[in-house]
């Protein structure tokens, strides 16, 4: 087998002359999966559709096990893959068996009529995503996370090697992500099918994959493992984030912190400061923060949304000076919150801060300001 | 819940045995009245009663078989349009293709007469399927811009009239002995069928459903959507350019030999679908087929024996029947849809 097992190379897509994205390279092995993010308009989509033949590519080529994609029967590349769009389409009066079952049209005869062998197959592909009980139901009149699952048999029952998703999340509540995520990995390890999707929620991206590729502005960005990618800062980057941040580690969005000096101050630790950044974040109050260890649950939040954070170096107790430092800042506010419901060796200066805070008449429950 | 072979299979008995008997009575009926033995001596011992004779072989007989045959075209055609367009209100009479077809079958009637010959059926089809495609054309550029199924139809309603004002302009100004003639097909009727159309009809018809049978895999696929289908196999641009090629072959020989009919092509795939309760083309070609001969059979029946001796338009009788069946398929769909 070849090294590399799929590829492309010098891909150019884009519709009529225009070229959306230009010089993709990226490969992928069996039993990976990749996803494909980038913001809206980067031209994931019409990568995805490219590499499905939907549309010409206006250069390069893409090569499936060492066969150059262009080149395969329209049978031939729907053995090999398969493929679901984002399409609005309503079908009526069709069960989802026969949805399922037109993933065997390519191995069907000239009527297309299904044998036992073939009818089995469909069974079992429904029964792999979970579906064996919708078999009878009409397609229009089950839920869009159903619906994406059935589809997801119909795609299995071209028995490909690799398969291509748009999307195939975006509209489902949370359950139903996350069902046809474990569904989409087991199917990768038990069958090692390969997996090109594109996904908008960056959390379940970074979870889910093996490798991510980064499209934006007419190229790609970056390829790599999901380590590489969702680093400090760059998402924000690739994206053109201004008015917030994305949390890398957790996958989390914060908004932009509110404007001006600080005037609450908020003594936090161990995540019990997240809910009151979030709080006086939500009021549009700048707040400062303090005084955390670097490793603290609450930093990263209190970074993203604090007008100033105190912190000390990771497993270190806060030490008098620092406390010293955070002090003027304290006073400077008109009001103190203190989230913190017990203190222990390593913060033990921060109850200090609130001592002072309540000897200043400053400290008020979150409640009262 | 009952397998759905079982319902599909009783249906389609069900389906049989109303064209058998519609067929009868369209041979029976009449000013003549005759009975279902006399009809049947009439066919199979010939010699006894040579008026009855010449009723049944000669006027009734090609008369009911061009019904069945072009009621199976007109419906099957409406299918495959509203396959083409995935929408369930399409039909070659609605896009205004029955209205194109009829234009030019008109004006190559008109040319030819007038030189003092007369149009062979194939030729007449040919005219025909001229016009079709040229209405099925204009409908297309339309679909181009217009991406709103009920716009597109409001398109096709207007390209029908146009269609139909020059018509009745060039019949006002053709020739007396011709206006007669044109005059009453362009209304749309079964009338005057000579067994020579019959067979025409015929080998049409086993052409465009060999035609429907090869393109019924791809017509599955095609219910999933058009890139669903593409990544199935299909040659979608292929696959749609013979459907519109063929639907206007089918509604094209109806045309050519009853005049344009209206509401069969777009009430009757409704219906099938309902009665079937399935949307599998391999099921519903046949069922629309059949359908569609019924619904002919039957409508030129009351067209010929309600008011007799005068004989309506079977359009006006489709069309009594049919346009209620698409306004009530018109408030269900949109009220599933809330």
């Amino acid at each position: 087998m070849e090294k590399r097992w799929f590829f492309t190379e010098k891909m150019c897509v884009g519709y009529g002359k225009k070229p959306i994205l230009q010089n993709v390279d990226f490969s992928l092995s069996q039993g990976e999966i990749l996803t494909i993010i980038g913001p809206n308009g980067a031209g994931k989509t019409t990568l995805l559709k490219s590499i499905a033949r939907q549309i010409a590519p206006l250069g390069g080529r893409a090569v499936l096990s060492g066969q150059e994609l262009a080149s395969l029967s329209a049978p031939q590349a729907a053995r090999r893959m398969a493929v679901l769009l984002t399409e609005r389409s309503r079908p009526g009066l069709i069960t989802c068996f026969e949805v399922a079952a037109a993933g065997r049209y390519p191995y069907t005869g000239r009527l297309g009529l299904l044998t036992a062998a073939d009818r089995k197959k469909v069974h079992n592909a429904l029964a792999r995503v979970h579906a064996a009980d919708l078999a009878e139901r009409q397609f229009s009149q089950i839920s869009d996370g159903q619906k994406q699952r059935v589809l997801l048999a119909r795609a299995l029952c071209q028995e490909p090697e690799l398969l291509i998703l748009d999307e195939p999340t975006s509209f489902l509540d949370i359950h139903h992500k996350l069902e046809l995520l474990a569904i989409l990995k087991q199917l990768v390890r038990e069958q090692q099918l390969a997996v090109i999707l594109t996904l908008h929620e960056l959390d379940l991206a970074q979870k889910v994959s093996d490798k991510i590729l980064c499209a934006a502005h007419g190229h790609i960005d970056r390829f790599g493992a999901p380590d590489e990618i969702f680093v400090p800062q760059y998402i924000e980057a690739l994206y053109g984030v201004q008015r917030g941040s994305y949390n890398a580690l957790f996958g989390s969005l914060e908004l932009q912190p509110p404007d001006g000096p600080a005037q609450v101050f908020v003594i936090g630790g161990g995540g019990a400061g997240i809910p009151v950044y979030r709080a006086l974040q939500r009021r549009g109050i700048a707040f400062a923060a303090g005084i955390l260890a670097e490793n603290d649950l609450d930093t990263p939040v209190a970074k993203a949304l604090a007008h100033r954070v105190f912190t000390v170096p990771a497993f270190e107790p806060v030490a008098p000076q620092d406390a010293a430092a955070a002090l003027p800042v304290l006073r400077s506010c008109r009001a103190v919150v203190c989230a913190q419901p017990a203190f222990g060796t390593l913060n033990r200066e921060n109850r200090l801060l609130v001592q002072e805070a309540e000897a200043l008449g400053l400290l008020q429950p979150l409640s009262e300001i | 819940m009952k397998h759905p072979a079982v319902r599909w299979g009783v249906c389609f008995v069900l389906l049989f045995l109303a064209v058998l008997a519609l067929l009868a009575a369209a041979v029976a009926a009449g000013s003549a009245g005759l009975t279902l033995p006399q009809v049947c001596r009439a066919l199979l011992a010939p010699g006894q009663n040579p008026l009855a004779e010449g009723i049944v072989r000669t006027i009734r007989l090609p008369r009911a078989l061009s019904a069945l045959l072009l009621g199976g075209c007109l419906a099957v055609s409406g299918y495959l349009l509203q396959t083409y367009f995935s929408n369930p209100i399409a039909g070659p009479f609605v896009l205004g293709i029955s209205s194109g077809a009829k234009l030019a079958v008109a004006m190559a009637m008109i040319f030819v007469l007038g030189r003092g010959r007369s149009l062979s059926s194939l030729g007449m089809i040919g005219a025909a399927f001229a016009g079709a495609l040229a209405a099925t054309g204009f409908i297309l550029l339309l679909s181009l811009r217009i991406r709103r199924m009920s716009q597109l139809i409001v398109g096709g309603v207007m390209v029908g009239y146009i269609c139909s004002a020059i018509t009745d302009f060039a019949v006002t100004f053709a020739e007396d002995s011709n206006i007669v003639n044109l005059h009453n097909w362009s209304l749309g009727s079964f009338s005057g069928t000579s067994w020579g159309s019959v067979r025409v009809m015929a080998l049409v018809t086993l052409l465009g459903l060999a035609a429907c049978g090869a393109l019924a895999k791809p017509m599955n696929a095609y219910r999933l959507g058009e890139s669903a289908a593409q990544s199935l196999g299909v040659n979608v641009r292929l696959f749609r350019t013979a459907l519109i090629l063929v639907s206007s072959l089918l509604s094209a020989c109806v045309t050519a030999f009853a005049g344009p009919i209206s509401f069969v092509g777009i009430a009757v795939p409704q219906l099938m679908r309902a009665l079937f309760g399935t949307g599998q083309p391999l099921v519903l070609l046949p069922a629309c087929f059949l359908g569609g001969s019924a619904a002919c059979l039957g409508c030129d029946l009351i067209a010929r024996t309600l008011f007799a001796p005068t004989e309506l338009s079977v359009s006006s009788v489709t069309a009594v029947f049919g346009a209620p069946i698409v306004l009530w398929m018109m408030l269900r769909r949109s009220a599933a849809e809330g």
